[in-house]
């Protein structure tokens, strides 16, 4: 059993300096044969072995993943959370998640850290203002809440942006999305990990997936560097390195993977309450807890996963910032890393079985997976548990490359996270 | 960052360049006669490589010819440069 995390847990340890405090999740070996197990040990991953576990009442599940927990794109995005998509099957997809972020420290016990300080998406010419703006009709069509702000309104909003109308992209404009807004990275993945891991589901930390047994169409087992593991059932959420796992299972997936970067700056008093993004000029910030600035920057151009991406990505970012916040021009940076994120064709996730019975794979979020962290734990469960997709990713199958129904949110996600 | 050699121009860095994806996919003969699942192959599977992938590059900035380049996914290291048309070295 659990111990529970509330104010008496945390003033009865306080009298023994916080040294006796239960362990979050075991560290077991693993066991010979599961019923399911999880490649990667990502909030994705982590979110659907504690909804398998939980909603679907499979009890012998494992996660396996090849570093520490949280240690991918988890641990190294921007935190950003938002629904306000394009499409009607990406509004169901990413307002089931952020419903279920509204909850999410309640159900877990543990503090994600949810913040609603809303995100605004800034208009710089009069295709962006058309296109918000589509997006806001569109965002309010299907119950998601959204508001247009002009200029005017913007700077009363987000005071520190420079709307000024002589800079090069001048601000004409904004969606603001309330609900919207950023989580604790880290605290998602401890917290579904021990979550799932009082449900019984065996976490396994360093213990790397190196092939998948086939056996004609069917799954047996997975090779880890921890020896052979049998099961009928693998669901692989290796975000970067998703098509590397569909190359040993002998399945092709239409992903690119590259860097993606981010950066922070030294600690400040708070001076933005908000998240702003800007898909034009790509630059977007929020200010995290402590006091930095939370920047994030692009993607590199080509296939690598060499998890760093190139300087001149950060350049192009500061640029941006720096004109539409003069006033943090005298910030030092303090610390730069990359993710390899994996892309989809058109810009949105794969949370799909495959041709290989028993083989289900959750990857394509690229840039933009972090906010979707509960509802794909939540819904890939829902299809690995039933072999069939729950309705809301109905859509997001991979036979969609096929038929031509893409769920095209270049516009809304590509760039932007 | 890292250097590309261009065949044409010689060491530049690769700011000067434009990726262009992997490369030896052949546009189809007869695209009429493709089915959905020859068409999805084409347009959207990629290998994706983590290690050894043979791609192409523009000298966008420069002499803009096309080359092909064998690069290492995992550390961006390049190996080998060669010419629109010739065959990926065995
Ligand atoms: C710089 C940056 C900024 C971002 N900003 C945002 C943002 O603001 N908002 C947003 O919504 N999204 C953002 N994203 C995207 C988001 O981070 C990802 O979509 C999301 O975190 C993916 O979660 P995951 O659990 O699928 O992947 P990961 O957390 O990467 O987990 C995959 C795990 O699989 C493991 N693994 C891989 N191969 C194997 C193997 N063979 N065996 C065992 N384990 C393996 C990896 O070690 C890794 O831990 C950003 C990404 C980056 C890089
Ligand atoms: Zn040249």
């Amino acid at each position: 059993m659990k111990n529970k995390y509330s104010i008496f847990s945390l003033i009865k340890n306080s009298f023994t300096y916080h040294e006796n405090w239960q362990r979050a999740w075991r560290d077991p070996e693993p066991k010979k044969n599961y019923d399911v197990i999880i490649v990667g040990g990502g909030g994705h991953g982590l979110a659907t072995a504690y909804y398998l576990a939980k909603e679907h009442n499979l009890k012998n599940i494992a996660v396996l993943e090849k570093g520490w927990i949280g240690g991918g794109n988890t641990g190294r995005n921007t935190t950003i959370i938002r629904s306000n998509y394009l499409w009607d099957a990406s509004a169901g997809l990413y307002d089931h998640a952020l419903k279920l972020w509204e909850g999410l420290s309640q159900e877990l016990n543990y503090n994600v850290m949810f913040s609603q300080r809303g995100v605004m998406n800034l208009a710089h010419n009069l295709h962006d203002v058309r296109e918000l703006k589509r997006r806001t009709h569109a965002n309010r069509l299907n119950g998601i809440d959204c508001d247009w702000l002009d200029t005017k309104q913007v700077k009363e909003f987000c005071p520190i942006i420079n709307c000024s109308p002589d800079i090069r992209y001048p601000v004409m404009g904004s969606t603001l999305q309330k609900r919207a807004g950023t989580a604790r990275h880290d605290a998602v993945a401890w917290g579904y990990a021990r979550g799932a891991d009082s449900f019984g589901v065996d976490i396994i930390q360093n213990c790397e997936v190196t092939g998948i047994k086939r056996k004609g169409n069917n799954i047996e087992g997975v090779e880890t560097t921890k020896g052979f593991i049998k099961t009928t059932k693998v669901g692989i959420v290796a975000a970067g390195h998703s098509s590397v796992l569909a190359n040993m299972a002998g399945i092709r997936l239409p992903l690119e993977s590259k860097p993606l970067q981010a950066l922070v700056s030294e600690p400040i008093k708070p001076i933005i309450d908000t998240v702003v993004m800007s898909n034009a000029v790509h630059a977007y910030v929020s200010q995290s807890d402590k006091g930095e600035l939370v920047i994030g920057a692009g993607t590199d151009a080509y296939i690598s996963y060499t998890q760093k991406g190139t300087h001149e990505v950060i350049e192009g970012t500061l640029k941006a910032i720096l004109e539409l916040y003069p006033i943090f021009s005298r910030l030092k940076m303090l610390r730069q890393w990359g993710g390899i994120v994996d892309i989809c064709p058109d810009a949105s996730p794969i949370i799909s079985k495959t041709s290989i019975n028993g083989l289900y794979f959750n990857c394509g979020w690229g840039t933009g997976g972090f906010k979707a962290t509960p509802g794909s734990g939540n819904l890939f469960a829902y299809t690995i548990a039933k072999n069939e997709p729950h309705k809301l990713n109905a859509a997001f199958n991979i036979n969609r490359f096929i038929s031509g129904d893409l769920v095209d949110e270049h516009g809304a996600a590509a760039v932007a996270h | 960052m890292f250097i590309i050699k261009c065949p044409y121009c010689g060491e530049r860095d690769h700011t000067e360049f434009s990726y262009g994806g992997e490369a030896h996919i052949v546009r189809p003969k007869q695209p009429t006669e493709l089915s959905d699942d020859q068409w999805a192959e084409y347009l959207f599977m990629r290998k994706n490589i983590k290690g050894l992938q043979y791609e192409r590059w523009n000298h966008s900035h420069g002499c803009r010819q096309w080359f092909n380049v064998a690069r290492d996914t995992s550390n961006d290291k390049i190996h080998l440069i060669y010419k629109m048309g010739e065959n990926p070295p065995k």
